[in-house]
């Protein structure tokens, strides 16, 4: 059998599991994520889903299990043994994260192009004009006319304010990206706009993306991989399309079986 | 080995929404397909004909049995292949034109076709899916316009266009003519068998008798590995 040559896992998790005094958040939880390889997670409300989400992106520790990472030197590190100024480092500089509100990811009170500024100064940059050229590209990137730069994002429409936010994620180069119903909220046209653009960013980059929704469309427009959470337990797992056209799960079949065609 | 080979593979559908009836589709099915051979799956309706293909594709789960694919001088086996490799081998090895297009919203007709070719650059790309639309005879005045609101033979063309386009060694093909005028078929058998003298080993499901007969080498009854009801 022919494994793919050379590549080893850019996150590696294993029985992660987070308990919230006796009730359960998820449990037992494990998967590999490889470079520029998008995973779906899907559940109905209460089914672990943002737990797991908030887990892996290093915002609550868990209650057991681990989270390897692969750094930038090929070296593999459990983010919860690093130093807490190691770990701010990380996720300033090799992972984002986009909030389904998001007010929650940008700052309203500071420009639009200060937002995207502000995440390349925090990896470094100095150099004013080129902070600027970069926001500027990432604005049109994200099709934001140019002449909105100096806004703020309060006087943005939703679905402008969450370009604004995709932006702000991607523009210093994340390896990693994590969305939390990136569309949810949304009109749908809205959506659609928002979906084309991440699929492409995502491809075009080789990010990585670990992807929270309820909604399989979203799921299969965007992914390459799929997680089927269920009452805090990862019930089936698999390709995107074959898991959604042929589920093996009842919980899955039904979930499936649920969509109302358009 | 030859470019697709099956052995024994055996498809059952668990319905547990229906109290877990069991639908046993297919039963010890195997064939292969040579390089430059054409291979038409025949049977009636409901026989599984797509679900073959869709096995083959890694679209379903296989059951039992194995799907081999030729990859350099190894093979991979579908039936117990990772996501990844799967996803490898569609990238590199094994394309397929399903009956209808998923459309994604947004995307123009054009790029539509030239995702297809995901390790090409973007205008080279683009340039061999103009062709193949052009071939398809596919007004230029929709290549920019998504394919959604596209008529069912449009939708079909494009469909073929991108599936066609990565000129892969295993090529799977459902209904290929199917809503397409007597011009386009007879551009889908001048494709088909253009691939079949470079060498790509095809399996097909075509209603269309002349059609077949066009195009296929040898014929698969799928009818004799119907599992016992």
């Amino acid at each position: 059998m022919s494994a793919i040559a050379g590549e080893e896992p850019l996150l590696t998790v294993e029985a992660l599991t987070k308990w919230y005094g006796r009730q359960l958040g998820c449990r037992d939880v494990g998967f590999d994520l490889y470079e520029g390889e998008v995973m779906a997670i899907v559940g109905e409300s209460g089914s672990g889903k943002s737990t797991l989400l908030q887990l892996l992106s290093g915002q609550m520790e868990p209650s057991g299990g681990r989270i390897l990472y692969r750094l930038r030197d090929g070296n593999e590190s459990d983010i919860w043994q690093m130093s807490e100024p190691m770990r701010r480092l990380l996720f300033r500089a090799d992972w984002g994260y986009v909030h389904q509100d998001a007010q929650l990811g940008l700052r309203m009170g500071i420009s639009a192009g200060g937002n995207v500024g502000e995440r390349l100064m925090g990896v470094g940059w100095r150099n004013y004009g080129a902070i600027r050229a970069s926001a500027t590209d990432w604005l049109e990137r994200v099709e934001i006319d140019q002449s909105r730069i100096d806004d703020t994002p309060r006087t943005y429409s939703g679905g402008m304010r969450q370009r604004l936010q995709i932006a702000r994620n991607l523009v210093n180069a994340p390896r990693l990206v994590f969305m939390d119903e990136p569309t949810g909220g949304l009109d749908v046209s809205v959506q659609a706009r928002i979906l084309d653009l991440l699929r492409r960013l995502v491809a075009n980059l080789n990010i990585a993306a670990i992807v929270v929704t309820h909604d399989l469309a979203v799921a299969r427009l965007l992914s390459d991989r799929i997680m089927v959470m269920k009452a805090g337990e990862l019930i089936e797992t698999g390709l995107t399309d074959q898991v959604l056209d042929d589920p093996r799960e009842p919980y899955t079949q039904l979930l499936v079986s649920s969509i109302l065609p358009a | 080995m030859r470019p697709l080979e099956l052995f024994g593979v055996a498809k059952t559908f668990t319905m547990h929404l229906q109290g877990g009836v069991r639908l046993s589709v297919l039963r010890d099915l195997g064939f292969s397909v040579a390089p430059g051979e054409c291979v038409a799956l025949t049977g009636p309706s409901g026989a599984g004909k797509s679900s073959v293909l869709k096995l083959i594709f890694g679209n379903y789960r296989c059951d039992e049995g194995s799907i081999l694919i030729s990859d350099g001088a190894n093979a991979v086996d579908i039936a117990q292949a990772s996501p990844r490799q799967i996803l490898s081998l569609r990238r590199r090895k094994l394309s397929y034109v399903t009956q209808f297009l998923r459309a994604v919203p947004r995307v123009g007709a054009l790029d539509v076709v030239a995702e297809a070719l995901t390790d090409v650059a973007r205008g080279a790309a683009r340039e061999r899916a103009a062709a193949m639309l052009t071939r398809f005879n596919v007004p230029e005045r929709l290549w920019n316009l998504p394919p959604a609101t596209f008529s069912g033979g449009e939708q079909q063309r494009i469909n073929l266009a991108r599936g066609l386009l990565s000129e892969t060694p295993v090529l799977l093909l459902d209904e290929p003519t199917a809503s397409l005028d007597a011009a386009n078929r007879d551009a889908v058998v001048d494709l088909v068998r253009e691939r079949k003298r470079q060498g790509v080993a095809i399996v097909a499901i075509v209603h269309d008798d002349p059609v077949r007969e066009a195009i296929a080498d040898t014929c698969v009854d799928v009818t004799r590995f119907a599992a016992a009801a």
